[in-house]
């Protein structure tokens, strides 16, 4: 039989909530959510009133209105014409365009850098501690500036590249200038969705081959040299496609026709002797660009007509919307044979090519500017690189720290393996330093991504700029637009970081 | 507890709201300064001067509402904002007043919530080229990169001038005058577009203005005005009556020289009304009867301030053009002090 007696029952008191530890604990969780959700309510209630006041209300409504505007570097097409949405995602765009950028090279340089501080060269190691110090103590704003300031006032400006002037395009493809560098412009011609299947086959290649790999590798101990094999799936198949479709087609000549002229004149004559030059084309073409440079070359001013296919293009010289145009030698004769009535083209001494499966459009000068290939704006270049520099220093130190976590016991065990020296380091220190680098990698690309904002410094249109900034303005929405910039930093931040985190849950020590 | 805390929040809420439908004008008396938002530096309009004080013609605006409201054109907190961030320092109260050449637009006044009192100068834009470009008219300007302040009516009127004549460009956008000013002087823009004062105020700054041309095409209308918020008319009618009062005054010949002597009273009555020695004007607008005087002797009427600053005489050299009296064929014309 028992003998134990209840405990006396001790009944509730108030005074309980605060001196008794079991309660108390939830008596302060209590108040504290009392008073966040009185701070959030003050806080949203006392925006009504004040907008309420100043007459205004709150509505998205101007997402949908013109937005009147342009921008300059547009990754999807926009017009003034478009609406204040459609800025937002030119700017949204932008921004994640140089995040990305950022990020990929802010990596390689974070990567290089860590390695080699810990190099056993003094000057490396002292270089490079110079490099992280450097660009980790000093602002990043003035290195945005600074760098932007340096492309601004130190290149040669566009008209500098004329005949007479001191400056000259790199390579004869790239010009660097006060207004951005502008690289060659891929054209895809025919051919080039085979090339690009192709290429996508050849990748899939060199994955399903590096798996094969390692399936042997563990089962065999046999290592198969992978890294020669891919570098060939990687360029050979690709290569060969290319110089086959150019073989088959590429050199194709085409004949330039021209209504109202003389046969036998060339480009120039033949410019000289009309009152102007309409020139149908398909833009986008590498017959167009291939044509656009020679009219360029014969320094004749023209004028082009874009048409969509081909057979719009002949039909539309046939009726007289332009007075020139490119068709292959073949097609030539039919068409001047087949002529009738006040139609009478002839063709031109010059003839161009119809173009290779991948052509590069150069960028040349155009009136007040470099035209064609891609303009990569200085505002991009400086805020890019020092994105870049900056959270690269802070990579480099995360990288070193990375390393330095791994005993040197692991190395010493691998060398007594008889494994070589980039061995060790690529199957056995970086993928132990791997878990401890990833983590704080993932909030610097975080860091990279929200600094990108910094783009107002040197008027590059990132989201800030267009939705937060010139939208805003133009509406005065300053909290629906701050609102959707929070919001779109906030999700940004989030895909990036679950992405990072789907990572590191595959590289993280797995435990058995 | 609960109950305490929640009435508490609540009364501090209603007073932060009250507190931005109160009167400006007893906000500002109060304070002893006035807060005027002025550009980050135009010279001739408003621009610190070498002892750091600033000084031009939209400043000449915020001093007179001081004088008349304070007493004392000094007092005023100069405050620069950007074409970017005016319209959020009035609307938010960090300034009572806007004076730095904004354009009054529909859109300003009735969607952004704003009330411009009036116009200080009649604008147009322009454009602002090196004479070693050879152009000579802006519909030469196909392909150019221009130079453009964001957060302005002019970055719109650009968009408009260039897609209705079917011409490309490439905006550069850019936050202040000064950057404008080094881009451009750098060649990192063709063109530089603002109000055409505006150009040619940034043109006199330049080391060799002879070598910079503002094109003869003017292609909008830019009225620039000071402003303040919506649903304060009274603090809107001491602005709006500062500003006529300093147009009147030229109109009437009151200067800064004998303004002491027209004071004590003259044989015009509206000299007087103005001057408040007939009728009791100032006390409709919450002032006392020397509200006037104060106002214009601050940096005198209105035509000695253009001739100060940004006048023929100047280095900026602006005409008076639109900007004379009615009376002399231009376009300002103050209502009756009555
Ligand atoms: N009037 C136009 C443009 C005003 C404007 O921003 N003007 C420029 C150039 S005239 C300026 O005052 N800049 C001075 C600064 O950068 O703070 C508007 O109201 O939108």
């Amino acid at each position: 039989m028992s003998t134990l007696s209840e405990p006396p029952k001790e009944s509730f008191r108030l005074s309980m909530l605060i001196y008794d530890t079991r309660y108390r604990s939830l008596t302060i969780q209590t108040v504290a959510m009392i008073l966040l959700v009185l701070m959030i309510s003050w806080l949203v209630s006392n925006t009504v009133q004040n907008l309420e006041n100043l007459g205004k209300d709150f509505d998205f409504g101007f997402l949908g209105q013109r937005a009147g505007y342009d921008i300059n570097q547009r990754l999807v097409e926009y017009t003034s014409q478009s609406t204040h949405a459609r800025a937002a995602l030119v700017g949204i765009l932008n921004t994640i365009l140089v995040a990305f950028l950022g990020c990929a090279l802010a990596t390689i340089l974070g990567v290089i850098a860590g390695v080699l501080r810990l190099s056993k060269n003094w000057l490396v190691s002292r270089l490079m501690a110079v490099y992280v110090e450097g660009f980790r103590n000093v602002p990043l704003l003035l290195w945005i500036i600074a760098i932007f300031a340096l492309m601004t006032e130190s290149t040669p400006m566009p008209r500098d590249f004329r005949e007479g002037g001191d400056a000259s395009m790199l390579f004869g493809s790239i010009a660097i200038s006060n207004r951005g560098v502008y690289v060659p412009a891929p054209v895809w011609g025919e051919g080039a969705s085979l090339l690009i299947g192709v290429f996508v086959i050849s990748l899939i290649a060199i994955w399903a081959f590096r798996r094969y790999a390692h399936r042997r590798q563990e089962a065999t101990g046999d290592i198969l040299p992978v890294f020669r094999v891919s570098l060939a799936l990687f360029f050979i198949p690709v290569l060969l496609t290319y110089f086959a479709i150019a073989f088959a087609n590429g050199r194709t000549e085409q004949a330039i026709l021209a209504t109202g002229g003389e046969a036998g004149l060339t480009l120039t004559e033949y410019a000289e002797s009309q009152e102007s030059l309409n020139v149908c084309l398909i833009p986008g073409t590498t017959t167009a660009l291939n044509l656009e440079k020679t009219l360029r070359g014969a320094d004749v001013r023209y004028n082009a007509v874009p048409f969509n296919d081909e057979g719009q293009a002949l039909e539309g010289f046939q009726v007289g919307d332009c007075n020139v145009l490119s068709v292959p030698a073949t097609q030539s004769d039919p068409i001047i044979a087949e002529a009738e009535g006040g139609f009478a083209p002839v063709p031109l001494v010059e003839t161009i090519r119809r173009g290779n499966a991948l052509e590069f459009e150069q960028p040349y000068l155009g009136g007040f500017n470099f035209d064609g290939g891609i303009h990569l704006r200085n505002s991009l270049i400086a805020l890019w690189l020092a994105l870049s520099l900056y959270t690269g220093a802070f990579i480099a130190e995360i990288v070193r720290g990375g390393i330095l976590s791994v005993s040197k016991g692991q190395t010493e065990a691998a060398y007594a393996l008889g494994l070589r020296p980039n061995r060790t380091m690529n199957l056995v220190i970086l993928p132990q330093a791997m878990r401890v680098i990833i983590p704080p990698l993932i909030s610097q690309y975080l860091n990279l991504t929200k600094n990108s904002s910094l783009a107002i410094a040197v008027g590059y249109m990132d989201v800030r700029s267009t939705l937060g900034g010139i939208t805003i303005n133009q509406t005065g929405r300053e909290l629906e637009g701050m609102l959707l910039l929070g919001l779109f930093y906030l999700v940004l931040s989030l895909l990036i970081s679950g992405a990072m985190n789907f990572y590191n849950s595959r590289v993280k020590l797995k435990e058995r | 507890m609960k109950k305490t805390a929640f009435l508490g929040a609540l009364t501090v809420s209603g007073l932060v709201a009250g507190a931005a439908a109160a009167a400006t004008l007893e906000d500002v008396q109060e304070r002893g300064n006035l807060n005027c938002g002025v550009s980050t530096g135009l010279p001739g309009f408003s621009a610190p001067n070498s002892a750091g004080e600033w000084e031009g013609f939209d400043v000449a605006v915020c001093r007179a509402v001081a004088a008349a409201v304070l007493g004392d054109p000094t007092a005023v907190e100069f405050v620069p904002t950007t074409g970017q961030t005016r319209f959020t320092a009035l609307a938010s109260g960090e300034i009572d007043m806007l004076s730095r050449n904004t354009t009054w637009t529909f859109s300003r006044d009735n969607d952004l919530k704003f009330e411009f009192v009036g116009v200080n100068y009649y604008d147009g834009q322009g454009f602002l080229v090196p004479k070693a470009l050879g152009v000579t008219s802006a519909k030469d300007l196909d392909g150019a990169t221009v130079c453009i302040q964001t957060g302005t009516t002019t970055e719109l009127n650009l968009a408009d001038f260039f897609r209705t004549n079917n011409m490309d460009y490439e905006p550069v956008p850019i936050e202040t005058n000064a950057e404008a000013q080094q881009q451009y002087l750098a060649g990192a823009c063709d063109v530089y577009t603002t109000d055409a004062s505006g150009l040619a105020a940034t043109r006199a700054t330049f080391e060799t203005p002879s070598d910079h041309v503002i094109l003869p095409e003017i292609i909008s209308k830019e009225p620039l005005g000071p402003l303040v918020r919506h649903g304060d008319n009274e603090w809107g009618d001491i602005a709006r009556w500062t500003l006529n009062a300093l147009i009147a005054a030229e109109e009437y010949g009151i200067t800064s020289a004998n303004i002491d002597e027209l004071a004590e009273g003259t044989n015009n009555p509206e000299i007087n009304r103005i001057l408040g020695t007939e009728g009791n004007l100032g006390e409709m607008i919450g002032l006392d009867s020397d509200w006037a005087v104060r106002a214009i002797k601050a940096g005198g009427n209105y035509g000695e301030l253009f001739e100060r600053h940004i006048g023929e005489s100047t280095p900026i050299g602006l005409a008076r053009g639109l900007n004379a009296q009615w009376t002399e064929g231009g376009l300002l014309y103050s209502p009756p002090f009555r």
